[in-house]
């Protein structure tokens, strides 16, 4: 496999591997030449929001707070106020948890129009360690009214994300990840909010994935094809709104659900599937993700594997769920 | 126009202390019928609210709240709903009869101000140290727009115990946000006790000039002061303006008046007898 900093996949080519930040800042550079009300804020970070770029051709509409994330969220809440559409961009860890107060209420609580953007999101840090890891995220914004949350799974889907959230009037929180990941969607990929994309048909089992756990939930399902067992993939990428029909028709017409994220297994995308069925449907389920832990220290690569959040460990997860054997 | 052009300062500061003091009669009726409520920080701002919204300062217009060249102000300290409500009432945003309905179930009229709800209302504070970041996000908007209406933000003394506030101090000093001018109420208590028993803010002035601001002190009651110093804005040119009025918690009725437990004290009726007189305020007809 080779990397690159190519924002799209050329059609067909699924060997390489992209960081979806290159995407997320073109097409916010693209945004900004058409649309004089889109502006950039960043707490410090410049290189790893990946705007240099973008503060060198808009200066103007390019805002750097300093170290200060609760003033970076209220920042943006005046910018909208102003008319303008702010893209709040930092660490997802910093973001989310030091701006929480911000984010309910200069966001949702007050509809601003305001997108934020958690960078290195989920374990992408993983050396650093867990005051970097950003795997609450996820659980703390899918439970703010009017905020809805994004998690986009590669660079086609986080470009086409940025320019739903333009067209889009409301808060919102995409998370962007730094981890390479490879191409998941056709070059004719739409992203609509609160819907599912189902990437797999199947009738078996269902898995339930976002960001970058949608190419491992792929490969997944071909390998437990190679057993004869029909694994539906579902892009969860709108963690809020979700999208409840293809959740319970998924309960209704396969045997199961295991949900898959780069986030605690609590509260995120497999507790939001869980609080859908347990009312309207029960159905079985595994929910992958970072158990109650803080997670040691290792690379990004390490931890997935270290948690079992790997296409061999949703194989498992699903033949466990299925009561077949390994 | 015409009218306001030819009042004099002497005139215009006699018209806005009976407004003020009507105000503060408004906002204690509000407390009193809901039961609760901010009634010390309510009479403390009621001056340099009048000031702003019915002295002419602000340039808003109430049949088109969201015109988007208005004039921003920003109530950080949510928590003095009361003489908000009533002076955006006063300015002709909503009518005087909702503020009847003052923390009623599913009134308009929150205990803390909601946008989405009521015209005139800017931002949605309560939780304190919002407002401040919140305003130079519209100082900045405004400049990328290359607009020139101004905001202002009306923060609580105590309040500037939140960090926040220095944070975004930091930016419109950075930033050069003369177009931002921060009013800090200091009425010298906040909830616990005097703010400089629990929080020593003294001195205050220094440090917004060590924050990059250009500052006045005024007395926050004195309406020609204020009008003087509103009228006079930027202080100074590519400095953010930081006004400290000097006021008095529970201002203008006797019982209320640098009390401490007057913060959150709710007027029984008998209150509203005594402050009516007080206030001045005494049907006559």
């Amino acid at each position: 496999m080779s990397t690159t900093s190519a924002p799209l996949a050329a059609g067909g080519d699924t060997e390489k591997l992209f960081d979806c930040r290159d995407a997320y800042s073109q097409a916010l550079e693209i945004m900004a030449a058409t649309d004089t009300r889109v502006c950039a804020l960043v707490s410090d970070s410049v290189s790893s929001t990946k705007l240099k770029s973008f503060s060198q051709k808009f200066p103007e509409r390019f805002v750097n707070v300093g170290i200060a994330e609760q003033n970076l969220v209220g920042v943006g809440a005046g910018l909208a106020n102003g008319g303008m559409v702010p893209y709040v961009c930092a660490a997802s860890c910093f973001l989310t948890a030091r701006a929480m107060e911000q984010i309910k209420v200069d966001l949702g609580y007050s509809k601003s129009n305001v997108k934020l953007c958690g960078m290195s999101s989920g374990m992408a840090y993983g050396e650093l360690g867990p005051t970097h890891h950003s795997i609450e995220d996820l659980a703390w914004t899918r439970i703010i009214p009017n905020l809805s949350v994004v998690v986009p799974a590669d660079p086609r889907e986080t470009a086409a994300a940025m320019h739903f959230s333009l067209a889009h009037v409301g808060p919102m929180f995409l998370r962007i990840s730094r981890m390479p990941v490879r191409a998941v969607h056709d070059e004719g990929f739409q992203f609509t909010l609160g819907e599912a994309n189902i990437l797999r048909e199947g009738d078996d089992v269902t898995l339930m994935a976002n960001g970058v756990m949608v190419s491992r939930a792929l490969d997944a399902a071909d390998s437990l094809a190679k057993l004869s067992i029909h694994a539906r993939v579902l892009n969860m990428s709108s963690m809020s709104p979700m999208d409840v029909d293809a959740v319970l028709d998924a309960a209704r017409t396969t045997r199961g659900i295991v949900t898959v994220e780069e986030a605690l297994a609590a509260g995120g995308l497999g507790g939001a599937v869980a609080e859908i069925l347990a009312v309207h449907h029960p159905a079985p389920m595994r929910i992958l993700g970072v158990p109650g832990v803080f997670a040691p220290t290792g690379s990004a690569e390490f931890l997935l594997a270290h948690f079992g959040l790997t296409a061999e460990g949703i194989h498992n997860a699903a033949l466990d769920l299925l009561g077949e054997k390994r | 126009m015409m009218c306001e052009a030819e009042d004099s300062i002497a005139d215009r500061a006699l018209r806005l202390k009976r407004l003020a003091n009507e105000i503060r009669f408004s906002a204690m009726t509000m407390t009193n019928h809901s039961g609760l409520g901010h009634t010390g920080g309510d009479l403390s701002s009621a001056d340099i609210l009048a000031t702003l919204y019915l002295g002419g300062i602000l340039d808003v217009k109430p049949a088109q709240p969201t015109w988007p060249q208005r004039d921003r102000f920003i109530m950080s300290k949510g928590h003095c709903s009361g003489a908000l409500y009533s002076t955006l009432a006063f300015k002709g945003f909503f009518p005087r009869e909702m503020l009847g309905t003052f923390m009623d179930p599913l009134s308009m009229l929150n205990g803390h101000p909601d946008r989405n709800k009521l015209p005139g209302v800017e931002a949605n504070t309560g939780p304190l140290g919002h407002g401040l970041p919140i305003g130079v996000g519209c100082a900045l908007a405004a400049r990328m727009r290359r607009e020139t209406w101004r905001t202002f933000i009306l923060i609580g003394d105590g309040e500037l115990q939140e960090g926040s506030n220095w944070e975004a101090a930091l930016t419109a000093q950075q930033y050069g946000l003369d177009n931002l001018v921060v009013i800090v109420d200091r009425n010298r208590i906040q909830q616990g006790d005097f703010t400089e028993q629990i929080i020593r803010m003294d001195p205050l002035a220094p440090k917004w000039e060590a924050f990059g601001f250009a500052v006045a002190e005024v007395d926050g009651h004195d309406h020609t002061a204020l009008l003087n110093c509103f009228a006079d804005l930027p202080l100074e040119k590519e400095k953010p303006t930081c006004i400290i009025a000097n006021t008095v918690k529970g201002k203008g009725v006797s019982f209320a008046e640098n009390k401490p437990a007057w913060h959150h004290g709710v007027p029984t009726k008998e209150h509203l007898a005594l402050a009516i007189v007080e206030l001045g305020l005494e049907v006559s007809e």
